[in-house]
């Protein structure tokens, strides 16, 4: 019940878990209210799937504490798992189920009764859109329909906390659209979801409020605007058509723009990254509409031109001073001396 | 996998938002099941396993018939004068060592199912936790039985004849696999601790072979030396085959039954908290 008073769905303090040497989870504090979509966004590696399982009563935290709904995640791991559904980041039915099988064997393990968990089944399978699969193994769904039969798994129960880790990794833009769909479905019906995802769109698309999360840590927290506007508007990416003019158009950029600019690999590249609202008072867009003439008045050729939204690379550079890549093959390393 | 791609570029038919907002709307939950409940669906899981993939069924009915075969007619003339003979001795025996060698196979699914999605599933419902394991031990238990029941036909038709008739094999039968079960827990003890299918393989073989082959399966152990008679007298496996053996004869081996049943409850004392212990930690 004082879940209620606080309106908060999770609420984790200093939540640590270590794998040998590795601080997977790193002291994150997360505070997630009720009924809304939380996105937690950080590339492979960042923890994010450890601290969803550390919620989700699958591994014990290191240090830190976590509640759900006001319940320890550890002394009353019970309650909590009686009100959270998981659906993991490889789908978590049984592959050599076919896609009836597993929702009856999980309504029956939910507490139905045989025939209800039957017609339960049947029109989640009907809803999502299955019917047709239904008696085929798992094994031979595709990406998209093992994602549905997944969230489909999940909610045979309305849970009252969903947990989607990367829900849409690995599927192609129709298949992400409708699975994003569901969750939209799902939230309207007053649950609240916890969302790990390696894209800035799907965040951007489905959370109201978004931790970006790298290395273990929390490294930015807030609404959507208030993120964006920590990292900037977006990135200006310019083509050139000789390369012996970047240096002239590196200078414009930079005044134009008031920001720094960075040579890219390819010698007729330039990318800027552009502030929310900039120095003298104009939107990114304005202003670069501005450097754009400014290059076009002095005979800079410009052959590309883009104002994008920042990418999650971007968002991480910003934030962290390093790419994602980098922190990749850095954390690979580190696996690999700890596996040895 | 002709399948998988013809029913992805099919048009995959459009998620109902309504209908699916209507089955959402529902927030009553239904009481939780009850220990036995959660069991028994984890052991219908084990069994419709069997059924898409009826393949490993190949361990509980050739490997039988294989031991059965091949030890009667190996030591038959040696031992009792006839393979005929020897098999009155050798089919209750054969059919203990063969059914709780085939029990090291749990480890092993244990050992590779724990390591798919559905684990992170199961175990994030609110259940009574040992249920997964039961489960998979009652499926096991279907197995043993149908090992059991090869292995009985195979040994009529060489000519074996349970004097103790369906009742005496019935209870013999049944003896053997409360046991296995019980047994069992030492692999999902195992198949949880250990990091690869094959190292549960390996320590499998370690502990199985030494138990089963020094025990009362094949000969009379007053032939072996007094150490060895030690160790034979009191293994599990010579009690637990002693017991069906008289049991399969029509007689009532109260003793050996104890016996075996004493064992059966240590080892679900001991190995199923850890075995749990292990799970919850996984």
């Amino acid at each position: 019940m004082s879940t209620q008073t606080s309106g908060l769905a999770i609420e984790t303090a200093g939540l640590v878990k270590t794998f040998g040497e590795t601080r997977a989870v790193d002291g994150v504090d997360l505070a997630v209210p009720a009924g809304t979509v939380y996105g937690v966004l950080g590339p492979n590696g960042a923890g994010k799937t450890t601290t969803v399982k550390m919620l989700a009563t699958l591994l014990r935290p290191d240090g830190g504490e976590a509640h759900v709904f006001g319940h320890d995640v550890v002394r009353e791991a019970d309650e909590v798992r009686g009100r959270v559904s998981l659906t993991g980041q490889y789908a978590s039915v049984d592959e050599d189920l076919t896609g009836t099988e597993n929702l009856v064997l999980l309504g029956r393990l939910l507490g139905h009764a045989k025939r209800a968990a039957r017609l339960r089944s049947e029109q989640l399978l009907e809803a999502f859109g299955l019917s047709e699969a239904a008696g085929k193994q798992v094994k031979h769904y595709s990406g998209g329909m093992r994602r549905r039969i997944d969230i489909a798994a999940s909610i045979l129960n309305t849970p009252d906390l969903l947990f989607l880790d990367e829900p849409t990794t690995g599927l192609d833009p129709r298949s992400r659209n409708q699975v994003w769909d569901i969750v939209r479905a799902v939230v309207a019906q007053g649950t609240t979801v916890l969302l790990t995802t390696q894209y800035l769109d799907e965040a951007d698309q489905l959370a109201s409020r978004i931790a970006v999360i790298d290395r273990g840590k929390v490294i930015a927290e807030g609404t959507k605007g208030e993120l964006k506007a920590s990292v900037g508007a977006g990135s200006v990416h310019l083509r050139l058509r000789d390369a012996a003019q970047r240096p002239q158009a590196e200078e414009i950029l930079r005044l134009a723009l008031d920001a720094e600019v960075q040579r890219e690999p390819d010698p007729v590249a330039l990318t800027a990254r552009v502030g929310g609202g900039s120095a003298n008072g104009q939107g990114a867009a304005e202003a670069a509409a501005r450097a754009l003439a400014e290059l076009a008045r002095v005979g800079v050729v410009v052959d590309n031109f883009s104002l994008g939204q920042p990418s999650l690379d971007e968002v991480f550079l910003a934030l962290t001073g390093h790419d994602t890549k980098a922190h990749d093959s850095r954390h690979v390393e580190k696996k690999d001396e700890a596996a040895a | 996998m002709s399948t998988a791609t013809s029913t992805d570029s099919k048009e995959l038919a459009p998620v109902s938002a309504e209908s699916l907002a209507a089955l959402l709307i529902t927030k009553e939950r239904p009481p939780r099941p009850s220990a036995l409940s959660a069991s028994l669906t984890f052991g219908w899981r084990a069994i419709l396993k069997i059924k898409h993939v009826p393949e490993q069924l190949f361990d509980v009915t050739a490997f039988p018939i294989m031991m059965v075969l091949m030890y009667t007619y190996l030591f038959g003339g040696a031992l009792a004068g006839s393979p005929k003979e020897y098999i009155q001795f050798l089919l209750p025996g054969i059919l203990v060592m063969s059914v709780v060698m085939i029990t090291m196979y749990t480890g092993v699914s244990v050992n590779t199912d724990i390591e798919k999605g559905v684990f992170d599933r199961f175990r994030s419902l609110p259940i009574w936790r040992p249920s997964t394991m039961v489960g998979y031990l009652l499926g096991d238990a279907l197995r043993y039985a149908i090992a059991s029941v090869v292995m009985l036909t195979v040994g009529m038709v060489l000519g074996y004849r349970p004097d103790g008739g369906v009742v005496g094999v019935v209870a013999g039968v049944a003896l053997l696999i409360v046991f296995s079960f019980a047994f069992s827990w030492i692999w999902t003890m195992f198949g949880l601790m250990l990091r690869t299918e094959k190292s549960v393989m390996g320590v499998s073989m370690m502990v199985i072979f030494p138990l089963t082959f020094l025990s009362n399966v094949f000969v009379d152990p007053s032939t072996m030396p007094g150490w060895l008679q030690a160790f034979v007298n009191n293994s599990p496996i010579t009690h637990l085959a002693s017991a069906v053996r008289e049991l399969m004869a029509g007689e009532w081996p109260t003793a050996e039954i104890a016996w075996s049943l004493g064992w059966s409850a240590l080892f679900v004392l001991v190995f199923g908290p850890i075995t749990m212990r292990l799970y919850n930690r996984k």
